[in-house]
Parts: C-alpha cells; sequence; structure tokens
C-alpha cells in the first residue's frame, strides 16, 4: 500500500483558516489501512479544526466525507461532487496521487494536501510501517531471494553491502534499519543460493525508475 | 617489465607489479580552496610514500574535489591516487571527471561507494549511487581495456578521430570488519572479477579478524589476482580509539589497544609505535603486497612511521 503520515496539525490549520468553508475527505483504501486518512482521521482531523477555530475565535465550517478511492474517478460521485462545490476549499487526506486527482477531477476546487506521503510499504506490526518497493519500474527481487536492495539499501547498492553494515543494521539508522544486504545475505544462504550473489550485476538502466520522466501504463487490451 | 605491458604506467602500478612492497598514504583535501594546505601535506609525504590517496568528500563532508587538489599535489612531486565516490556523481559525471582527470595527469582512481550523505556537513542533500563501486570498477575497466563509455559509445571524438582512453591503475577498498563477515571476501572477489587491480583495505586493529578474512582471501588466490595493500590508522589518543569503535561502523578496537594507550605516558607516542608493529607484522603476512596509511589529519606524522617500520628509502622507478 501507499503509506502516508499526517501532517502536523498547525499546517493543516493553516490551509483550513483561509476559507470559511473547508471540506476534509478521506479515502478509503491505502490511508485508511495505514490509518492516516481514512472515514476516522477525517473526523478526528475536521473536529481538532472546529475545536482549534472556537479557540482562536475563526469562523471555519467544517464537512466531512470519505469515498473509496481518491485515484478513481468513478468513486467522485454525485455526492461527493455536491460537497466540493459546497465547500470553498478541500482537505484532502488521500495520499499525494489522491490530491492531484481530486484536482483533476474537480479543475475549480482548490485541494490541499493533509498528509505527508511516505512511500509503498507494508504493515509491519501495529502502528507500524515500513518501506519494502522503490517503484524502480523493473523487478529483480528474483536475483536477491526476494529481499529488495534498491529500496531497502540506504544507497540502493546491487553488489552487496557497504562497509557500514554492522550486527545486521544498517549504520545510517542502527536503532530502526536492517541491512538489507544482511537479510538478502541470509535469505540466500537458506535458499543454498550464495552463489549466485558473485555474479557482478551490471549498472541498473534508470529509465524505468523516475530518471525517464513521468510514467504511464498504458494497456490497450483493457481499454475501453 | 615492459611499458606497453602496463596497464597505466603510475608509479604505484610499477612498484607493485615489480613484486617491491608499495607504501601509500592519504592526504584529505582542505574544506577551502586553500592550496597552500595542500602543499604544506604534499611536502610531509613527498619522497615517503609511492603514492598519496587524496580523498572525495570524504565522510561526506564538502572539500576540495579529490581530482584539483591530486592535481596540485602532482604539481607538488608526489602521485596521486584519486578517490571517487559513488555518492555525489552519476555515471556522465563521473566518466566526464575522469577524462579530466586522465588529460591532467592523474593515472590511480579508487573506486569507492560513498559514505552516506547523514554522516556529512549536507545531511539534506540528495545522493546519487548511480552506480556503485563494483560496477564503477567495471566502467574504469571497460573504458580502459575495450576503450568504451558505459553506454558502449567508443571513447573517440567522431568516427574517425582517434580512440583517446583513460588508462587508470584501478583500486577499490576492502572492508573486512563489515558485516555479514563471510561476504566480505566475496565482495573482494566481485571486485577482482569486474576488474580491479589493487585494494587498500579498511584501518585494520582487529588484526585476529584481519588475518581470518586474509586466510579466507588466500583460500581463494584472490592475492594472487590483486595487490592488496593493508590500511593502518595510527590511534592518537584513548579518545579516538573510543571513538573509532563506537562510532564507525564495523570497526572494533580491542581492548588491549586501548589499555596500551591509557597507560601510556604519551599516548601518541604509544599510537604510533603500535601503528609500527602493525606495518612491521603486515609486512610479514603472505598475500599483503603494501601498507595503506590513513593518518587523518596528521600527514606529517607518516615519515616518521614509515621509516621505523623500515620501509624508507621508497624504491625508484622509471
Amino acid at each position: 500500500m501507499i503509506v502516508a503520515e499526517r501532517k502536523p496539525f498547525d499546517e493543516v490549520y493553516d490551509f483550513a483558516r483561509r476559507h470559511a468553508k473547508v471540506l476534509v475527505l478521506g479515502c478509503g483504501t491505502c490511508v485508511t489501512v495505514c490509518m492516516a486518512g481514512g472515514e476516522k482521521e477525517v473526523g478526528i482531523l475536521a473536529n481538532q479544526i472546529r475545536l482549534a477555530a472556537r479557540e482562536r475565535h475563526d469562523t471555519i465550517e467544517v464537512a466531512e466525507h470519505t469515498i473509496e478511492r481518491q485515484c478513481d474517478r468513478e468513486f467522485f460521485d454525485e455526492a461527493v461532487s455536491r460537497k466540493i462545490h459546497e465547500a470553498d476549499a478541500v482537505i484532502s487526506m488521500g495520499c499525494g496521487v489522491g490530491v492531484q486527482y481530486c484536482v483533476e477531477c474537480f479543475t475549480e476546487a482548490i485541494v490541499y494536501p493533509a498528509l505527508n506521503t511516505k512511500f509503498f510499504g507494508a504493515t509491519i506490526e501495529q502502528g507500524e510501517w515500513a518501506e519494502r518497493c522503490g517503484g524502480c519500474g523493473e523487478c529483480r527481487l528474483d536475483l536477491f531471494g526476494g529481499v529488495c536492495p534498491v529500496a531497502r539499501c540506504s544507497k540502493h547498492l546491487l553488489n552487496g553491502p557497504c562497509g557500514g553494515s554492522s550486527d545486521g543494521k544498517c549504520e545510517v539508522d542502527p536503532e530502526n534499519t536492517d541491512c538489507a544486504w544482511q537479510l538478502i545475505y541470509d535469505r540466500m544462504e537458506r535458499l543454498g543460493r550464495l552463489e549466485e550473489l558473485e555474479d557482478v550485476i551490471p549498472a541498473k538502466d534508470w529509465r524505468s525508475d523516475r530518471d525517464g520522466g513521468p510514467r504511464k501504463v498504458t494497456r490497450e487490451d483493457v481499454k475501453l | 617489465m615492459s611499458e606497453e605491458a602496463l596497464k597505466s604506467g603510475s608509479r604505484l602500478e610499477k612498484v607493485l607489479t615489480s613484486g617491491q612492497f608499495a607504501v601509500t598514504a592519504e592526504l584529505g583535501p582542505p574544506k577551502s580552496a586553500d592550496v597552500e594546505a595542500i602543499k604544506q601535506k604534499a611536502g610531509y609525504l613527498n619522497g615517503v610514500v609511492d603514492a598519496v590517496n587524496i580523498t572525495d568528500n570524504q565522510t561526506a563532508i564538502v572539500r576540495m574535489s579529490s581530482i584539483g587538489a591530486g592535481v596540485l599535489a602532482r604539481e607538488a612531486g608526489l602521485e596521486p591516487v584519486v578517490q571517487v565516490t559513488c555518492r555525489d556523481r552519476n555515471r556522465l559525471a563521473i566518466q566526464s571527471d575522469l577524462l579530466g582527470a586522465y588529460a591532467l595527469g592523474i593515472r590511480n582512481v579508487l573506486c569507492l561507494t560513498g559514505d552516506h550523505q547523514c554522516f556529512g556537513n549536507h545531511p539534506a542533500s540528495r545522493n546519487v549511487f548511480d552506480v556503485d563501486s563494483i560496477q564503477l570498477i567495471q566502467m574504469l575497466k571497460d573504458m580502459r581495456d575495450d576503450k568504451v563509455f558505459a553506454s558502449g559509445e567508443e571513447i573517440r571524438n567522431t568516427k574517425k578521430a582517434p580512440i583517446v582512453e583513460p588508462r587508470f591503475f584501478i583500486g577499490a577498498a576492502a572492508n573486512p570488519f563489515g558485516d555479514p563477515f563471510a561476504f566480505r571476501v566475496i565482495r573482494l572477489a566481485k571486485k577482482v572479477k569486474a576488474g580491479v587491480d589493487f585494494i587498500q583495505t579498511q584501518c585494520i586493529y582487529d588484526m585476529d579478524r584481519f588475518k581470518q578474512w586474509m586466510e579466507a582471501v588466500r583460500n581463494r588466490g584472490l592475492h594472487d589476482e590483486v595487490f592488496i595493500l593493508a590500511g593502518v590508522t595510527p590511534l592518537k589518543s584513548v579518545r579516538m580509539a573510543e571513538y573509532m569503535r563506537d562510532n564507525v561502523a564495523g570497526l572494533t578496537v580491542p581492548e588491549h589497544l586501548i589499555e596500551r594507550l591509557a597507560k601510556a605516558e604519551v599516548p601518541r607516542d604509544e599510537g604510533e609505535k603500535i601503528a609500527v608493529e602493525q606495518m612491521q607484522e603486515l609486512r610479514e603476512m603472505p598475500g599483503i603486497s603494501g601498507i595503506h596509511i590513513m593518518a587523518i589529519e596528521a600527514e606529517k606524522s607518516v615519515a616518521g612511521l614509515v621509516e621505523k617500520a623500515g620501509l624508507l628509502p621508497r624504491p625508484q622507478v622509471a
């Protein structure tokens, strides 16, 4: 999923106070799962804004709504369309994709981001999410026993650990981050595939990553 | 060995290929455009070592470029080993800079991954790592031996122009003290496979672990395929030893060395004594072709160390 984190309240409030009526718009997919921008978080943020407005003597009317996905046009239905038109601005609790797609669907609307979008990751445990994929566009997890050095090594090294791997941890953040190459080594050892790590992996073709410019996937076979 | 058989013709290459024990040192460029600082450090090292590594924004702190400082060191009579990290430049910039370095007389390059920028003075910067150190070795070898850029294009101005390729003596680092330990020899083997000519190791304090690593290196015959220069950094104080132990990932400083420094009347002298002992021990170790002295901001002390280790005078090469 796409993992995001809510911005500090003051930053979001600064968006809200520029308008008389705002709509806090949640998203029911990734950011609901990572507890950053689902229906529950929409309720909390809306109430925080109302309370802060009362305390600071600002007049802000706050509406709430959550749709299934902000990255899919079909979920921007009539109900949400009406609410967006009624509001002076939208505070989107979708990821960066959701915010932009909301703007694309409602070109007149002013849409602010309430979240900082972080990465593609997994839920490690309740309340903890970690990056697993860098979206490089050319998956080679087959070479590394299913552990990605592009996303999980601080220097995205393809040919083994740098000198900063110590006791299984990455020197960049030894408290919280495993050395991806320790994980790869352990995994390949278990699989009896250590020999494969002796191959020199050539320089990556980064064109499939962001370096090739904004990316797009087109599937003629499923187009309407 | 005839000139044609040499890859780069550098002094370091000649010393090593003629079977002589090499000594290299390190010169950290200034954190400014100060030319005098380089001249002064070069003065301490002139005639004392075979070549001098010029570090590339070491510990991710901005300094004069290793190529610029390398050219100045060369003008001051030293033979530079220009260090190149993968942190700050992509394959275009590295190849272009190294064409320039070669044109300016640089003949040795050390290929490094590079410290992460979070440790330096620009932690907010973006890192590059377009290629890694092993891919960088391969790139320089392909430029020298196949006369092509990383793209496969020939190194010439036009289709009819002559090929003018940069011919470097290619070095890399090895850290026998990082984890996973078993991968450390594999990584050296990969560097050899990629085409490295010489290796300079991380500074050695844990001699037992180093011996263990060297044994694995010899078992694979890697010492016959690459010249290995063992890294030595003299300890100046107990504080420095503890700092290295606690803050440099993968580096262990054995307790008995710290004790020696603590008991010594002049810890700095004791640190130099330890370094000389290490140099003498490493010199006798099978598979070791030289010593690389990294006296951090203590270039002045190198001459004394080399002399006490019985490594002076340095060989003359044609």
